[in-house]
């Protein structure tokens, strides 16, 4: 039993780099309408920050957490500024492919400097050790992963949702020029849409670099997983993303335990069963 | 939203002679190459990603939809002949034919599943099969995992052509190029063809003429994966070896680069884009991973800049379909 709550707390952990990246993405595409191939390569560069901000400049674990979405953030800005905002009007697909090549582009100049093996990023004092459940053994950090995530998921979904700068967002979403009229300066706040998806992408990474070490192509494989997981849960609500994140990130801690040949493949099986029975996905609408 | 060729194809004077013309004078250079010292195996490998690129090129060109999974045919035929070849002893036309038939069924199943969602679900979508795929491929023994199927014996195709010389292979090749080619041609400007491109243009018109588009882009994702089968089983007689690369998802996007470079929704188009994307990869090799970070930029290049890719301009600017 201790192996498979260990299994599910990973599946858990799992889930929430999909609840985090699945968000971005769908915060993006709502505004931007374009599927940002880049978010894992982003996501990597937040774990790169941290770990710069770490061994260059002395700042600790909680500084990067703040730091490294804003760094990767500010950069999200200046790529949505020089490039992206200029697909305006074109078909979906020129979206899909700039951001490959931008993600492209980050992951071989961080390969070439650091190769493909990770780098150790140490538990922060405060995290490290764990405590004894009764049933299992939790380390806390890996608790930490599972709630901050969990937090930082539910602020999202209530800045999009309830607040007045969330309705300005969902209106500019389904109607740029009506929301233009009123004089909101919508081109800015496409641009700090971008910026906090690519920030929540940065987060995720800050918080799996002393889990999964540091490496240039920690985001590439993850991404395709993400993409299966927004196909699955659809666009549509933010909500939904949340959810599906995290049950896929279980489901596939479950395989791991119960039949651990198919524990990288169950997500996308899962997929093409969605697809079969309910093809606009769990929560979409038709697309 | 603009269609995606929207400013690709300034169809003036649509007259398959020019077509014709430049086909007839591709082959002939690409005939006389064994005459020039030209290194044999680098235009192979550029006319199995050239076949590759235009089997792409149906999908997305004439159907409107972007694969992002087109390594899965590639890999999976060229798997599946490199098995026959070695293990089942089968002779070449045969290993050839195992690896287009597998390719046909992996098209239908992955077709099916794929076809249901429109635009950048289907990209998704595709780019999800593939790494599934690939996945698949990593832990069946018959693949050999990490290394690969090696060291496939050629044999003589139809018991007269020795695929061991060199020159001999190169014409088998050339000839299964062109014959897909040619096939592709024949697709693009049949009344099928046409429909398709409505499609691309607006779906929903073409429903609302009659037309089930489902069964269009699913018979154009059949066809294109069983050409894009072919040149993988190409490939395996040129490589010797069918590996984990082929089914890689970089695999996809390099054969989307391809196509890009040369133009999108044009014939010759990916032909070009697959030989200046291997030449590049050829002598850039000893540049390392930098190869990676240009091949990042031409994509960033080109959909900024370069849409229409070369061929695609030099069709704009002599105002001809090319």
């Amino acid at each position: 039993m201790q192996a498979l709550y260990a299994q599910l707390l990973v599946g858990l952990i799992n889930g929430s780099f999909y609840a985090l990246l699945s968000l971005g993405l769908a915060v993006i595409f709502g505004m931007l309408n374009i599927i940002n191939f880049a978010h894992g390569a982003l996501y990597m560069m937040g774990a790169f920050v941290a770990y710069f901000l770490l061994n260059l400049g002395g700042i600790n674990y909680w500084w990067a957490l703040l730091l490294a979405p804003i760094i990767v953030g500010i950069f999200g800005m200046i790529l949505e500024r020089t490039m992206l905002q200029w697909l305006t009007g074109l078909d979906h697909l020129y979206g899909l492919l700039l951001t490959f090549g931008i993600a492209l582009i980050v992951q071989g100049v961080f390969q070439n400097y650091f190769g493909s093996s990770g780098l150790p990023y140490a538990i922060p004092d405060q995290l490290k050790g764990g405590m004894n459940l009764g049933f299992m053994f939790l380390p806390i950090y890996r608790g930490w992963v599972v709630v901050f995530s969990l937090v930082v998921c539910l602020a999202t979904w209530f800045l999009i949702e309830k607040t007045r700068l969330g309705a300005y967002l969902r209106a500019a979403t389904e109607n740029p020029t009506l929301v233009r009229a009123f004089g909101i300066n919508v081109p800015r706040m496409i641009t700090l849409t971008y910026g906090l998806g690519v920030g929540l992408a940065a987060l995720a990474g800050v918080l799996s670099a002393p889990i999964n070490q540091v490496r240039p192509l920690m985001g590439a494989d993850l991404i395709i997983v993400v993409f299966a997981v927004v196909v699955i849960g659809g666009m549509g609500s933010i909500m939904g993303s949340i959810i599906t994140g995290f049950a896929l990130g279980v489901i596939e801690g479950l395989t791991k335990y119960f039949y651990p040949e198919a524990s990288n493949t169950v997500v996308f099986v899962l997929m093409v069963l969605v697809l079969l029975v309910k093809p606009t996905g769990l929560t979409g609408r038709a697309a | 939203m603009t269609a995606l060729t929207d400013d690709t194809l300034p169809v003036t004077s649509r007259g398959m002679r020019d077509e014709m013309i430049v086909f007839v004078v591709m082959a002939l250079l690409l005939a006389s190459v064994p005459f020039t010292g030209v290194y044999p195996f680098f235009v192979m490998q550029a006319l199995c990603f050239a076949l590759l690129a235009c089997a792409f090129n149906l999908l997305i060109g004439y159907g409107g939809l972007l694969s992002f999974g087109h390594a899965m045919f590639l890999g999976t035929a060229g798997y599946c002949s490199a098995h026959a070849l070695k293990v089942w002893a089968l002779p070449p036309e045969l290993g050839i034919l195992v690896g287009i038939a597998a390719a046909f069924v992996l098209s239908i199943i992955t077709g099916y599943i794929s076809i249901r969602r429109q635009g950048i679900y289907f990209s998704m979508i595709t780019l999800a099969l593939s790494q599934l795929l690939y996945f698949i491929y990593l832990q069946a023994p018959f693949t050999h995992g990490e290394d690969g199927i090696q060291g496939i014996p050629q044999g003589r195709m139809f018991g007269v052509l020795d695929l061991t010389k060199p020159t001999v292979l190169y014409y088998v090749v050339l000839v299964g190029f062109l014959a897909g080619f040619l096939l592709i041609f024949r697709i693009i400007n049949s009344p099928f063809g046409e429909v398709l491109k409505s499609i691309r243009e607006n779906e929903q018109r073409a429903i609302s003429l009659g037309y089930r588009t489902d069964q269009y882009k699913f018979l154009a994702f059949v066809l294109s994966g069983t050409l894009a089968g072919f040149a993988g089983s190409l490939k395996v007689f040129v490589a010797q070896n069918a590996s984990l690369t082929d089914v890689h998802w970089s695999m996809s996007g390099e054969v989307v680069l391809m196509t890009l470079v040369g133009g999108l929704g044009t014939i010759f188009g990916p032909v070009v884009g697959a030989f200046v994307i291997i030449a590049m990869q050829q002598y850039l090799a000893s540049f390392g991973q930098w190869v990676t970070v240009i091949q990042g930029s031409i994509f960033v290049i080109c959909v900024l800049t370069f849409r229409r890719g070369v061929i695609g301009e030099i069709a704009h600017y002599f105002r001809r379909s090319l």
